[in-house]
C-alpha cells in the first residue's frame, strides 16, 4: 500500500493543477529575483542620466537603439533601470506591508479574544471598533489622510498603506481564532495547564494560518497597487526614487509626444499585481480542500 | 426587524464618534500652526495672534475644543475651508453629484457588463469562454486604474480622437444652470441640441475607468454564485421538467445567484470613492475627489476634514442600507 502523500507534496500537487496559478508564481519569482539582482541586472544606474539622449525612444520603435532597450524618460535616465529597480521598491513596499500587517493584526486579533472578564471585552470591542471604523473610510482617502499627516515619503506611504489593511488581518485572527477556541483539542490543552500566551501562539495560532496565509499573499499585491496609487497622486515615494507610481506621475505631461514612457510603468505594475493575484488564488484553491475544482 | 434596525443604527453611533476623535486628531497633528498658515509669511502683533486663537477656539483646553469640534459637526457644520473662505459643506455639496453621476454611470456598466459574464463563464464552465472572462476578471481586479485611465486617453481620446479628454461637458458650446446637478439629465432638460450626446462623451471613458475593478468583481462574484446555485436540486427540476437552458439559467438560477452578488456591489461603494479620487484626477473630473487631492496640494487641512468626514459619513450610510435591504430581500436572514 502507498503511503498517503505528505501534506507539502499534496498542496504542491493541487497548486500545480492550477496552470494560471503555476505562471505567476513563476513571473512573481522571476520579477523578485530581478528586484534582488537590481544592481547587477540593470544596465545603468537608477539615477544616472544620459543628457545626450533625453526621451530616446525604446529600441523598436523609430530611432531606438539597443544602447537604450526601453528608452529613456524626460531626465535621461535609462528605463528599463529604473524598471528593474522599481520592482524592487515596490515588493520592498508589498511585503513590509504584509510582515508589518501581518504581525499587528495577529497580535490584536489574537489579543481580543485572549483576555476574560469585563476588561478583556471592553478591550475586544475598542479593537473591534477600531477596525469597523477603518473599514469605513475608504482605503485610498485614509491613506491620503494618513500621509497628510506624516508627510509624503516611502516609509509613510508602508505606515499608511499597512494602517489601510490592517483590519483585515485582525478580524480575520479574531475569526478563526474564535471558532478554534470553541474546540476540545484547546480545551484539552486548558485543562493540561498551557500557559495562556502558548495556548494562544503555539495551539490555537497554527489552525487559524491557511486563511492567514491566503490573505498574505494577496494582500502584498493590494498593497503594491495602493503605493502605487499614492506614489501617482505624488503622496508617495518621492522623486527621484524609480518607483512605478511616481514614474507614470512624472510621464504624465508626455503622454502625446513619448507614450512607451506612461505605457512601460504601468505595464509592470499590472504583470506583477496580476501575477501575484494567480498565484494567490491558487494558494487558496491548493491550501482550502473545499475550494477545489470550483 | 425594527429592533435590528435599531441595534444596527446604535452600532452606528460608536464608529462616528470615532470617526470624529481620528480626524480631529489627524489634524492636530498635521505640521504646521493653522493660525500661521492663515496669518501668513509677514507677522502679525501678539494681541491680533491672540484674537485669531480666541476666534478659532485654539485657547480652550483641548477636550472642549473637541467637544466644540462633535458640536459644530452635529449642527452640520463641517469646518471652513482655508481656501476659498466658503463652507466645507457647501463646497461639497456643490461637488458631489458629479462624483455621483460618475460613481452611478460607473456601477451600470459594471453591473451590466459584469452580471451577464459572470454568468456566462458559469453556464459555459471549463470552455473557453470562462477561462477568457476569468482572465479579463483577473486583470480588471488587478489593474492600476489611474495607468488605465491614461492608456484609454491616449488611445481612444488622443489617437483615435473619439471622445474627450477632461471635464464633464463643452463649456464653450453648451452653458446651462445646473438644477439636478446631474450633466447628462440637466443637458436633456436644458434642452439644447447635441448637449446630452455631448455629456454622454465626457462620461463614457471615465465611468470605464472607474467601474473596471467593480466589473471584475462583479464577474467573478456572479460566476461563482451561479456555480453554487447552478448545482441545486431545484436547477436538475426545472431541467428535468425539460424547460429551455437560458429560462433555467436566467429565471430560475439567477434569481438564487443575484444574493451575494447584490451585497458585493454595495460593498464596492467603498472602493468606489477610493478610485473616484484616482479617476476623477486623471480626466479633471470636477467631483469631491479631485477637490480631496487639491485640498492637500493647498494645505487646506479644515477642507481635507470635513471631506474626509463626509465621505465616510456616504460610505458608513451606504452599508449601513445595504444591510437592511439585504434582510428585505432575503427572508432566510431576516433579523429577529
Amino acid at each position: 500500500m502507498a503511503s498517503p502523500a505528505s501534506p507539502v507534496k499534496a498542496f504542491w500537487q493541487a497548486f500545480c493543477e492550477n496552470k494560471g496559478a503555476l505562471a505567476g508564481l513563476v513571473v512573481v519569482v522571476f520579477v523578485a529575483l530581478l528586484a534582488v539582482a537590481a544592481d547587477w541586472v540593470a544596465p545603468y544606474a537608477p539615477n544616472e542620466q544620459f543628457r545626450e539622449a533625453v526621451r530616446a525612444a525604446p529600441m523598436w520603435a523609430e530611432g531606438g537603439s539597443s544602447r537604450f532597450v526601453l528608452g529613456t524618460d524626460s531626465l535621461g535616465r535609462d528605463m528599463l533601470s529604473r524598471l528593474i529597480h522599481g520592482a524592487r521598491i515596490s515588493l520592498f513596499i508589498g511585503l513590509a506591508v504584509m510582515g508589518v500587517s501581518f504581525v499587528v493584526g495577529v497580535s490584536l486579533g489574537l489579543a481580543c479574544v485572549s483576555f476574560k472578564g469585563a476588561l478583556g471585552q471592553a478591550l475586544d470591542v475598542t479593537i473591534t471598533r477600531l477596525m469597523d471604523l477603518i473599514m469605513a473610510v475608504p482605503s485610498l482617502v485614509l491613506a491620503i489622510l494618513v500621509v497628510a499627516v506624516l508627510g509624503p515619503s516611502l516609509p509613510n506611504t508602508i505606515i499608511a498603506v499597512t494602517v489601510v489593511y490592517l483590519p483585515r488581518y485582525v478580524r480575520l485572527v479574531r475569526a478563526s481564532a474564535l471558532a478554534e477556541l470553541e474546540k476540545d483539542y484547546v480545551i484539552a490543552a486548558r485543562v493540561a495547564g498551557v500557559r495562556p500566551l502558548r495556548l494562544m501562539l503555539r495551539t490555537v495560532l497554527p489552525n487559524c494560518l491557511s486563511p492567514l496565509i491566503v490573505q498574505a499573499a494577496l494582500g502584498v499585491s493590494d498593497a503594491i497597487l495602493e503605493a502605487a496609487a499614492l506614489g501617482f497622486l505624488g503622496l508617495g515615494a518621492q522623486p527621484p526614487t524609480a518607483e512605478w507610481g511616481t514614474m507614470l506621475a512624472d510621464a504624465r505631461e508626455f503622454i502625446r509626444s513619448n507614450p512607451w514612457l506612461v505605457t512601460l510603468p504601468g505595464l509592470a505594475i499590472l504583470i506583477t499585481v496580476v501575477s501575484i493575484n494567480l498565484a494567490g488564488d491558487g494558494l487558496r484553491d491548493a491550501l482550502d480542500p473545499k475550494m477545489r475544482r470550483s | 426587524m425594527l429592533t435590528f434596525l435599531l441595534r444596527r443604527l446604535a452600532l452606528t453611533v460608536p464608529t462616528f464618534i470615532a470617526l470624529m476623535f481620528v480626524t480631529f486628531v489627524a489634524i492636530r497633528l498635521v505640521p504646521g500652526d493653522p493660525v500661521e498658515v492663515r496669518v501668513g509669511e509677514r507677522g502679525i502683533s501678539p494681541e491680533r495672534l491672540a484674537q485669531f486663537r480666541h476666534e478659532l477656539g485654539l485657547d480652550q483646553s483641548v477636550p472642549k475644543q473637541f467637544l466644540d469640534y462633535a458640536l459644530q459637526l452635529l449642527h452640520g457644520d463641517f469646518g471652513t475651508s482655508l481656501a476659498t473662505n466658503q463652507k466645507v459643506l457647501s463646497e461639497f455639496t456643490a461637488l458631489f453629484p458629479a462624483t455621483l453621476e460618475l460613481s452611478c454611470a460607473a456601477m451600470l456598466l459594471a453591473v451590466l457588463l459584469g452580471v451577464p459574464a459572470g454568468t456566462l463563464a458559469a453556464a459555459k464552465r471549463g470552455t473557453l469562454v470562462d477561462h477568457t472572462v476569468m482572465g479579463l476578471s483577473v486583470t480588471g481586479y488587478s489593474m492600476p486604474i489611474f495607468w488605465w485611465g491614461l492608456l484609454l486617453i491616449m488611445l481612444v481620446a488622443g489617437h483615435w480622437g473619439l471622445t474627450p479628454v477632461s471635464g464633464r461637458i463643452d463649456l464653450i458650446q453648451y452653458y446651462f444652470e445646473p438644477v439636478t446637478g446631474f450633466m447628462v439629465i440637466d443637458a436633456w432638460l436644458s434642452g439644447q441640441p447635441g448637449a446630452v450626446a455631448d455629456a454622454l462623451h465626457h462620461l463614457v471613458l471615465p465611468a470605464i475607468v472607474l467601474g473596471t475593478i467593480p466589473l471584475a468583481v462583479i464577474a467573478r462574484m456572479t460566476r461563482s454564485a451561479m456555480l453554487e446555485v447552478l448545482g441545486e436540486d431545484y436547477v436538475r427540476t426545472a431541467r428535468a421538467k425539460g424547460l429551455p437552458a437560458w429560462r433555467v439559467i436566467g429565471l430560475h438560477a439567477l434569481r438564487n445567484a443575484m444574493l451575494p452578488v447584490v451585497t458585493v456591489i454595495g460593498l464596492q461603494v467603498g472602493s468606489m470613492m477610493a478610485g473616484a479620487v484616482l479617476t476623477e484626477t486623471i480626466f479633471s473630473w470636477p467631483g469631491v475627489g479631485k477637490w480631496l487631492i487639491e485640498s492637500i496640494a493647498r494645505r487646506d487641512y479644515p477642507a481635507l476634514q470635513g471631506g474626509v468626514m463626509l465621505i465616510s459619513s456616504i460610505v458608513i450610510g451606504v452599508n449601513l442600507l445595504v444591510d437592511l435591504t439585504y434582510g428585505a430581500i432575503n427572508p432566510r436572514i431576516r433579523h429577529g
